[in-house]
């Protein structure tokens, strides 16, 4: 079965291919630099032509395709469009298995902490205990504050600096994948997993610090 | 025959207070009057005596003497339980059946009859319907009707199923900020960010569009089904009712006429108070005795100022899930008729940083029409469009998280809130037991950690499955919501690639059945439009002789035929294929005669060959019924008798 959204011959709108992938639904690589700007121009030229409301008219049949066409169109730009929903979904197509809960929306925390980061996390979670702790008694602690809100910046920035990281991993996926290079996609891709589960982890911590400056 | 009436999609405004119907004409959008001449249909239905159902402003009319049998502001209680709406049946003169449980479709007891609120908007439906039949003089079977874009999948399946009570076929429901942004964006050929503030009788909605080249993208959208000018009236009631109570000492809470009175009475100050400083309640008390008291617009400000800052967090929200500061919004649309008061324009100027850019809210199209107006763009785009619209595409998101209930209560969201739909999301499934024959699964809508605190939309119950060690049956479960927002679900158990049997429990719809029968009950209430069901009758007596006529092909007397008969069968069947799509009834009529007439003879080969010792004296009729799947009559309502 083909992946054209169209009949080549007369033009009307296929059902999807069951196996059809996000990338291949725009017609690209499986490759993580995209084009955001052409990726929009795509979306919207594709929606005009397999939209429902297109297709308000048409038989039950082709209503139906286009529902499904549509969907699949709509699934895979939200996918695409977002640079850690695409990384995860890449991976997911590699064979990937993230763990439930694990994923950017996902609300269960990773527990695992990354080496480098244990010993500013442990002082974070004292901090944030004792401003819990102020908050109780009806307090405010300026100083405590200042801390945290000092390591609100640390872990923003340090966020930052993993999502550059994650997209010289996608230059290296890549070209690794131009050169059919199995070994290097294998270790670029173990790179890209153990970068995600680190970014999620100080996008935790993040959101905490927010919380507890924000409460 | 496109171009013709026949074929029009009208598009309707159900409103919380006023409803309309609107169409395309040429390349502007226009309501359609009603006999009366005005656009409004107030959502007031009245059932003075039993059988006789009264809607729009006659219905009004019944308010005042007799309000237990009148139901205004149904769209409040549309695919709502009972535990949702304690609040306001205290402020409604009408009341529930006693016999609701939680969880159950709502019921009013109007007169002597109960009615449900889709019901109760069909009636509004049908009067729209009806205005649109007799200003084009031909029958309306098709419409898009809009939503508040915050409704949930139940509320949008309530009104999906009201239009069908009302004879409608329903192409798409469209939220009505976006509609209103269609309605702003035909002029224009306009790019850039554009948020719509809509507060209306009974609810709120924020949305953010992108527009660009035509498409109307909405980026995120927010608001509250609980919020609007009703809100505005009960407090202003309620103040009112204190008043009487301490100056007069008249304890008027459970006297439904008087609180009609009053509420006609604030209604009145508000709308005056829009354009003028000071005003003055003025209600003649049931004993004669009067009530007055002065308003400065300063006093209604305070008052009103709780519920209108409830659209704040709504504004921020969206403006949070569409990524986009204030001063990125480059147009403001303001839409219903609550944004006349100017405390509330002040307020979206505030919201949206609009005074230090020297911005003003778009106000130029009436604020009570707009919606309607966009209802028939949209109807105009679904028709296939016009010169005006073709290049115009609406993607519109769905409000709310859907998610389903895992272990503990807690919800695993599927599709996010603020996907474009339709979105899709495929869930896997297994069994905890050997031998486990059904999985339930408990659908959700909301942001809410906890189902608890979450919508619930319905209890599905996959069965079949085929009896496997526990874990490991794997049913696959697609959820897929709509471009009407209205969630489908399909399941399919993967190593066996059995379809899995569903059965849904919406938490506050109507089944199909019961859909179906409220058509029915509908008929024989409501004055019947004749013409419109021997339109549907004579439809669906074509649709069953040609059904029967492709089933009958397979029957060895079809090869008995001579190629003349065979093709004059064909010949017959094509044309009443395209009189069934039509709208003239006389011509479907005769269009069934003549092919019914041209397959007699093949009807008493098929008797002869097959069934005649078994249906001996019956009418082709009951012979059809008979005979079930086997070979069937071509003509099961030819009243030909079988010797």
């Amino acid at each position: 079965m083909g992946t054209k959204p169209f009949c080549d011959a007369c033009g009307k709108v296929q059902p999807p291919s069951p196996d059809i992938d996000y990338f291949a639904a725009f017609g690209l690589p499986r490759k993580l630099n995209i084009d955001l700007s052409a990726l929009e121009r795509s979306f919207y030229r594709l929606s005009r032509k397999l939209h429902p409301d297109v297709y308000a008219q048409a038989t039950q049949q082709e209503q139906q395709w286009s529902l499904e066409q549509t969907s699949l169109l709509n699934d895979a730009y939200r996918t695409l469009k977002n640079s850690i929903a695409r990384t995860e979904y890449l991976l997911k197509l590699e064979g990937v298995v993230l763990e439930a809960g694990k994923s950017e929306d996902g609300a269960a925390k990773e527990s695992r902490v990354p080496a480098d980061l244990l010993e500013e996390v442990f002082e974070l979670n004292m901090q944030l205990e004792e401003m819990r702790m102020t908050r109780k008694m009806g307090e405010d602690d300026p100083q405590l504050r200042k801390d945290l809100e000092k390591a609100h910046i640390d872990f923003e920035s340090q966020l930052a600096a993993s999502d550059s990281n994650l997209q010289d991993l996608w230059t290296l996926w890549g070209t690794a994948l131009d050169n059919e290079d199995t070994a290097r996609k294998s270790e670029t891709k173990d790179q890209m997993v153990a970068l995600l589960d680190r970014r999620r982890y100080i996008r935790n911590l993040v959101r905490d610090v927010n919380e507890a400056l924000e409460a | 025959m496109s171009e013709t009436n026949a074929a029009r999609i009208v598009g309707i405004d159900l409103g919380t207070t006023n409803s309309l119907v609107a169409f395309m004409q040429g390349d502007h959008p226009v309501v359609i009057p009603g006999e009366d001449g005005v656009n409004l249909v107030p959502s007031v239905v009245a059932i003075p005596e039993p059988k006789k159902i009264v809607v729009g402003n006659p219905a009004a009319k019944h308010l005042a003497a007799t309000p237990d049998r009148v139901i205004y502001s149904a769209k409040r209680l549309m695919g709502r339980g009972v535990e949702d709406i304690q609040d306001e049946l205290k402020l409604f003169p009408f009341h529930l059946a006693s016999d609701i449980q939680p969880g159950e479709v709502l019921r009013i007891q109007l007169g002597e009859q109960q009615y449900t609120p889709p019901e109760i908007s069909a009636y509004v439906l049908r009067q729209l319907k009806k205005n649109a039949e007799r200003y084009f003089g031909s029958p309306v079977t098709k419409a898009v009707i809009t939503v508040p874009a915050y409704f949930n999948d139940a509320q949008r399946q309530a009104t999906k199923d009201a239009g069908r009570m009302a004879g409608l076929d329903v192409l798409r429901l469209v939220n009505e900020p976006t509609a209103a942004a269609l309605a702003y964006g035909l002029d224009r050929n306009k790019e850039g960010i554009v948020a719509v503030y809509d507060l209306g009788g009974g609810t709120f909605d924020i949305s953010i569009l992108k527009l660009h080249e035509g498409i109307f993208e909405v980026i995120a959208t927010n608001g509250d089904t609980h919020l609007g000018g009703d809100d505005i009236d009960n407090l202003l009631i309620a103040i009112a009712l204190d008043d009487i109570h301490g100056e007069l000492k008249l304890d008027l809470r459970a006297n439904p006429e008087a609180i009609q009175a009053i509420r006609k009475a604030v209604i009145e100050a508000k709308i005056v108070l829009s354009t003028s400083e000071t005003t003055r309640i003025a209600v003649d008390l049931p004993g004669g005795q009067p009530y007055r008291r002065e308003i400065t617009r300063e006093q209604f400000e305070q008052i009103i100022k709780p519920v209108i800052d409830r659209t704040i967090n709504p504004c921020k929200q969206a403006l949070k899930d569409a990524g986009v500061t204030p001063e990125q919004i480059d147009e403001v649309v303001l839409v219903g008729g609550s944004t006349r008061i100017p405390f509330v324009r002040s307020l979206t100027d505030q919201i949206f940083h609009l005074a230090p850019r020297n911005k003003k809210p778009h106000i130029e199209l009436n604020p009570d029409e707009v919606v309607a107006l966009g209802a028939a763009v949209q109807a105009n785009i679904l028709e296939g469009g016009s010169k005006a619209t073709e290049d115009m595409l609406l993607l519109d998101v769905t409000p709310l998280s859907l998610g389903i209930e895992a272990l503990g209560g807690v919800v695993a969201k599927i599709i996010q809130r603020n996907s474009t739909i339709p979105a899709s999301a495929t869930e896997h499934f297994t069994t905890g037991v050997d031998g486990q024959l059904n999985v339930a699964i408990h659908v959700v809508q909301g942001e809410r950690e906890l189902a608890k605190d979450c919508r619930s939309l319905a209890r599905f119950d996959l069965k079949g499955i085929p009896p496997m060690s526990a874990g490991l049956p794997r049913i696959e479960v697609k959820f897929l919501i709509d471009a009407n927002g209205i969630l489908h679900v399909s399941a399919r158990e993967q190593r066996s690639g059995k379809e899995a049997e569903i059965e849904v429990k919406p938490t506050y719809g109507l089944t199909d059945e019961q859909v179906e029968t409220m058509i029915l009950d509908s008929f024989d209430n409501a004055e019947a439009d004749f013409q419109q069901r021997q339109l549907i009758e004579a439809r669906n007596e074509a649709e069953t002789i040609l059904t029967a006529i492709e089933k009958a092909k397979s029957n060895p007397a079809w090869r008995e035929l001579t190629d003349e008969e065979r093709s004059q069968i064909a010949l017959l069947s094509a044309e009443l294929g395209v009189l069934k799509e039509g709208d003239d009834a006389k011509a479907l009529r005769d269009g069934t005669e003549a092919l019914d007439k041209s397959t007699r003879r093949m009807a008493e080969l098929m008797m002869e060959t097959a069934v005649s010792s078994a249906i001996g004296g019956q009418t082709m009729q009951s012979a059809g019924e008979k005979l079930g799947d086997g070979p069937t009559a071509p003509h099961p309502f030819a009243p030909a008798e079988i010797k």
